[in-house]
C-alpha cells in the first residue's frame, strides 16, 4: 500500500467518522427539540402524552375568551379547533406579548406545554399568514375593528 | 381573450421547450455542429412565448380583466397600480408564469453567451435546460394554469395579499429570490453537460463558476432583502425564524457558496472535480425542493401558501431530477478524474477543503431539521416540528468554524506553507482578534459566544483587509504608482480575488450583526395614555395621541409617539395598523428608529379610542442595520468578480480554441 492510498484510506474513515458524529449529534439534538403541531382537539386526545413536550397548537382564538391582565402584560384565551361554537378548545395563558395583528378569531400558532391543570403556557404567539381570503361582510371596517385585542369582551363584528 | 391567449402562448413555450430539449441532447451526445442553430431558435421561442404569456398576464391585471382565473383570485380595482403589477408573483400560479419567464430569460441568455462555443458543450447545457422548461411549462399549462377562465365573472377581486402590499421591498425581495432559485438551472445544465460528456476543462469550468456566481448573487441579495422584509413588516421584532420557506433558500445559497470555494481548488489544483460537478447539481436540487416546499403546501408555515395541485407534480419532478444526477454521478462521474493532488496540511486548498465540509455539515443539519418533519409526517401520521433551538444550536458552531475559516483560507499559500510563513500570518490577525475581545470585556459586554463572534470577525476581517492591501502595497513599492491606480490596478487585475475578499467583509458584518442583535437585545411592553411615557435604555417613549388615516386601498390608525434618545433629541414614530378593505385582518407597520448602533423598534399591540390608550411592544436591537447594510458589500464584491475580463470579451477564431488550450484566468493570480 503506497503512502497515497493509505492517506486516502485514513482520509475517507475520519470523513465518516465525522459524518456519523455530526448525524449522531444532529438527530440527539433534533430528538430534544422536537415541537408537536396538534390541533386543541388532537392535543386533548392524546391524553397524557401530551403534557411535557414542546407543542405548537394550532387552531382560532375563540371570540370572547380574550384576557389582558390589569398591567396589559399577561393575556389568556381560548385556541380552538374552528370557529363554530361547540369546538374543542384548550386555555392559553401567553407569557410573550402577541404580534400585532393578534385578535379574535384570527388563525393563531401558539408554541408552549401542556400540563395537568389543563391550561396551555404558551411563550411564543404567531398569527397565521394566510393567502387565502374570507370576503368582508357588509359594513366590515376599522370602526368594527376597534374592538381588538384590548377590548375582548366587546362582540366581534 | 386573455385567457385563450395566454394558454396558446403557454403551449407554445411548451412545445418549443420539448423540441428543443430533444435537438439538443440528441445533438450534443451524436456532436452534430448544425444543431446549435435550430436549439438557439427553440430557445427565442420559448423566451418569447414565456414573456408574452406573462405580459398577458400583466395586461389582464392591469386591465382588471376578472374572467382570468388568477386575476379573479388577486386583483382589485382598489388595489394601486404598482402593487397590481406587483401581484403577478404575488401568489401560487403567477408567481410559477412568472419563474417560467425568468428561465426562459436565464436560457436566452447563456444560449446568445455560448452560441461560438465549440457546440457540444453548449448543445448539451441547453437541451437539459430546455427540459428543466418542458417541466415548468407543462405545470403552467397545467395543474398551475393561471390562464383559466371564471364564469360568471365576478366585478371585483379580492387584491393581493395585504403583507405582500404593505412594503417596497415585497416589490423586489421576489423577482431577486426567483432570480437566485431559477439561475440555479444554468450551472445544473452547464454540470450535466460535463458528466454527460464525461469531461470537465478549464473553460467550460469557468462557465459553470460564472453562471453559479450570477445566481448566487442573487438569492444572497434575496435572502438578506427577505430578512429585511420580516423584520420591517412581520412586527415580531426578528429576521430569521429557521422557517422551512426561509430555509428553503437559505440551502442552495450554502451549497452554492461551497461550489464557489471548491471551483478554486478545482481551478489551481485540477481536482475536487466530481466534488464541485456534484455541489452543482445539488443546488439545483435544493431550489427545486425548495420550490416544492414553498408552493405546494406541504408545511403548515407562518408563511403559509395556499393548498395546491402541484405538490405531487413537483415530487414526480424532484425524483426524477435527484434520480438522472445520482445516474449521472455514478456512471460518469469517474471520467471526471483528478489531475492533481491536493497540497500539505497548512495549505490554502485544505482551509477551502475544510471550508466545504463545514457548509456540507451545515445544509445537513438545515436540510435534516427541515425535512424530517415531513418525513416523519408520511411515515406515521404524526404533525411534527423541529424547534429553532436545534438549528440555533447546530447553526451557531459551525458558522463560527466558518468565520474562523475566513481568516485561515486567504492567510495560507497554495501548496504548501512552512511553519515560519504560518506564524507570520498569523502574529497580527490574530492579535486583533484577541485585542477586539479585550476591547468588548472592557466595555462590559459579557457572553461567550458573541465575545468569540466579535473576536474571530477581528481576526478574519484583518486577514482580509490585509490580503486586499498587500498587492497594493506592492504595486505602489515597485511600480511606483500612486495609492488609488495601485488599488484599482490590483484590483482589476484580480477581480474574482478583489469582489471575493469585499464579500467576505460583507459576511464578517453579518457575523458581527447577528451575534450583536441576539446577545444584547432589550425588550419591553407598556400600555400608555396620551401624555405617559416609558423608559427603554437611552429613549424615553412618550404617547402624543391616536390619528386615523384613509388612503385609496387602506385605512389606517397610528399611535403618534414622541421619542427623546440619550442626547435628547426628539424622534417622532408612529407605529401603525392598517385596514386592507378586502382582507379581515389588521396589518400592523412597526415603526423603527434606526441608528448606526442599535436599532429602537416599537409594534402597535393594541389601543382603544374612548378614552384613548395604546399598548406597545418595544426593543432595542444593536447593530442589526448592519446586515442589511452588508448588502452593498455582496452586490459590489460579486457584480467585480463577475464582471466580464477583457480576454473574454474577444469573439472570433480566439473562442473556437480546444477547450484545454485556455489561459488560466487572471484571477488566478493570488
Amino acid at each position: 500500500m503506497t503512502s497515497a492510498t493509505r492517506n486516502r484510506f485514513i482520509a475517507i474513515g475520519a470523513l465518516l467518522v465525522a459524518g456519523a458524529a455530526l448525524a449522531f449529534i444532529a438527530f440527539g439534538n433534533m430528538g430534544k427539540n422536537l415541537v408537536f403541531y396538534w390541533t386543541p382537539g388532537e392535543m386533548l386526545a392524546q391524553g397524557t402524552k401530551a403534557y411535557g413536550p414542546t407543542i405548537r397548537l394550532g387552531g382560532v382564538v375563540q371570540p370572547g375568551s380574550l384576557h389582558w391582565d390589569a398591567a396589559h402584560t399577561h393575556l389568556s384565551f381560548r385556541v380552538a379547533d374552528s370557529d363554530t361554537s361547540g369546538a374543542p378548545s384548550v386555555l392559553v395563558q401567553a407569557s410573550e406579548t402577541p404580534p400585532q395583528m393578534f385578535r379574535e378569531r384570527i388563525g393563531v400558532v401558539v408554541e408552549g406545554t401542556f400540563d395537568r391543570s389543563q391550561t396551555f403556557t404558551s411563550n411564543r404567539l404567531m398569527v397565521n399568514h394566510s393567502n387565502e381570503y374570507r370576503p368582508p361582510k357588509p359594513g366590515d371596517g376599522p370602526d368594527q375593528w376597534k374592538a381588538t385585542v384590548s377590548a375582548p369582551t366587546a362582540e366581534a363584528r | 381573450m386573455s385567457s385563450t391567449l395566454g394558454t396558446t402562448l403557454v403551449l407554445g413555450a411548451l412545445l418549443a421547450a420539448a423540441f428543443g430539449a430533444v435537438v439538443g441532447i440528441e445533438g450534443g451526445l451524436r456532436h452534430r455542429a448544425g444543431a446549435l442553430k435550430i436549439v438557439l431558435g427553440a430557445v427565442t421561442a420559448f423566451l418569447l412565448c414565456m414573456l408574452g404569456a406573462n405580459l398577458t398576464m400583466v395586461h389582464a391585471l392591469v386591465t382588471h380583466d376578472f374572467s382570468v382565473h388568477y386575476v379573479a383570485q388577486v386583483g382589485s380595482r382598489a388595489t394601486p397600480l404598482v402593487y397590481t403589477v406587483v401581484s403577478l408573483w404575488s401568489a401560487l400560479e403567477g408567481s410559477i408564469l412568472f419563474w417560467g419567464a425568468i428561465l426562459a430569460v436565464y436560457v436566452f441568455a447563456f444560449a446568445r453567451a455560448h452560441r461560438n462555443d465549440p457546440p457540444t458543450n453548449p448543445l448539451l447545457a441547453l437541451g437539459t435546460m430546455l427540459a428543466v422548461g418542458v417541466f415548468f411549462a407543462f405545470l403552467i399549462a397545467g395543474p398551475a394554469n393561471p390562464f383559466g377562465r371564471v364564469s360568471p365573472v365576478p366585478p371585483d377581486g379580492p387584491g393581493p395579499n395585504p403583507l405582500l402590499q404593505n412594503h417596497v421591498l415585497m416589490v423586489i425581495h421576489p423577482p431577486m429570490l426567483y432570480l437566485g432559485y431559477v439561475g440555479m438551472v444554468v450551472p445544473f445544465g452547464i454540470a450535466v453537460a460535463a458528466l454527460l460528456r464525461g469531461q470537465l476543462g478549464d473553460a467550460w469550468m469557468a462557465t459553470l463558476r460564472r453562471w453559479t456566481l450570477i445566481p448566487w448573487t442573487f438569492l444572497s441579495v434575496g435572502i438578506v432583502l427577505g430578512s429585511w422584509w420580516a423584520y420591517a413588516v412581520l412586527g415580531w421584532g426578528g429576521y430569521w425564524a429557521w422557517d422551512p420557506v426561509e430555509n428553503a433558500s437559505f440551502l442552495p445559497w450554502l451549497t452554492g457558496t461551497a461550489f464557489l470555494h471548491s471551483a478554486m481548488v478545482q481551478e489551481r489544483r485540477h481536482t475536487l472535480k466530481l466534488w464541485t460537478v456534484s455541489l452543482s447539481l445539488a443546488s439545483f436540487l435544493l431550489t427545486i425542493l425548495g420550490t416544492f416546499m414553498t408552493r405546494s403546501g406541504v408545511f403548515n408555515s407562518v408563511h403559509s401558501f395556499t393548498q395546491s395541485e402541484i405538490g405531487p407534480t413537483f415530487l414526480v419532478f424532484l425524483g426524477a431530477v435527484l434520480v438522472v444526477s445520482i445516474v449521472l454521478i455514478a456512471v460518469r462521474g469517474p471520467l471526471l478524474v483528478p489531475e492533481g493532488n491536493l497540497g500539505g496540511v497548512a495549505s490554502r486548498e485544505t482551509s477551502i477543503l475544510l471550508n466545504n465540509l463545514v457548509f456540507a455539515a451545515l445544509t445537513f443539519t438545515v436540510l435534516l431539521g427541515t425535512v424530517f418533519p415531513l418525513v416523519r409526517e408520511a411515515f406515521s401520521g404524526v404533525r411534527i416540528s423541529v424547534g429553532a433551538p436545534y438549528f440555533n444550536r447546530m447553526a451557531v458552531p459551525l458558522g463560527i468554524a466558518i468565520l474562523f475559516l475566513m481568516g485561515v483560507g486567504p492567510s495560507l499559500p497554495w501548496g504548501r506553507a512552512s511553519p515560519e510563513t504560518v506564524k507570520r500570518q498569523f502574529l497580527v490577525p490574530a492579535a486583533v482578534g484577541v485585542a477586539v475581545v479585550i476591547v468588548c470585556l472592557a466595555a462590559g459586554l459579557t457572553g461567550g459566544l458573541a465575545l468569540l463572534t466579535f473576536g474571530l470577525a477581528g481576526f478574519a476581517a484583518t486577514v482580509t483587509l490585509r490580503e486586499m492591501a498587500l498587492p497594493v502595497r506592492v504595486r505602489m513599492r515597485e511600480q511606483g504608482e500612486p495609492l488609488l491606480q495601485a488599488l484599482y490596478r490590483s484590483a482589476t487585475r484580480a477581480r474574482r480575488r478583489f469582489g471575493g475578499y469585499v464579500v467576505h467583509l460583507g459576511v464578517v458584518m453579518v457575523f458581527v450583526a447577528v451575534a450583536a442583535s441576539q446577545s444584547y437585545v432589550v425588550h419591553t411592553t407598556a400600555t400608555l395614555k396620551p401624555g405617559e411615557r416609558f423608559q427603554l435604555g437611552p429613549y424615553s417613549v412618550q404617547l402624543v395621541g391616536l390619528r386615523n388615516g384613509t388612503e385609496p386601498h387602506r385605512r389606517w390608525i397610528a399611535a403618534e409617539l414622541q421619542v427623546t434618545d440619550g442626547r435628547g433629541r426628539p424622534h417622532p414614530l408612529a407605529p401603525r395598523m392598517n385596514f386592507y378593505e378586502r382582507s379581515t385582518d389588521p396589518i400592523g407597520s412597526p415603526a423603527i428608529r434606526s441608528a448606526a448602533f442599535q436599532d429602537l423598534y416599537l409594534t402597535l399591540l393594541a389601543f382603544d379610542q374612548s378614552p384613548p390608550s395604546a399598548s406597545f411592544n418595544a426593543w432595542i436591537f444593536p447593530m442589526v442595520g448592519w446586515i442589511w447594510w452588508s448588502l452593498p458589500l455582496f452586490v459590489f464584491g460579486a457584480l467585480f468578480a463577475a464582471w466580464p475580463e477583457r480576454r473574454r470579451v474577444r469573439t472570433g477564431a480566439a473562442d473556437r480554441l480546444p477547450v484545454s488550450k485556455e489561459a488560466p484566468s487572471p484571477g488566478a493570480a493570488a
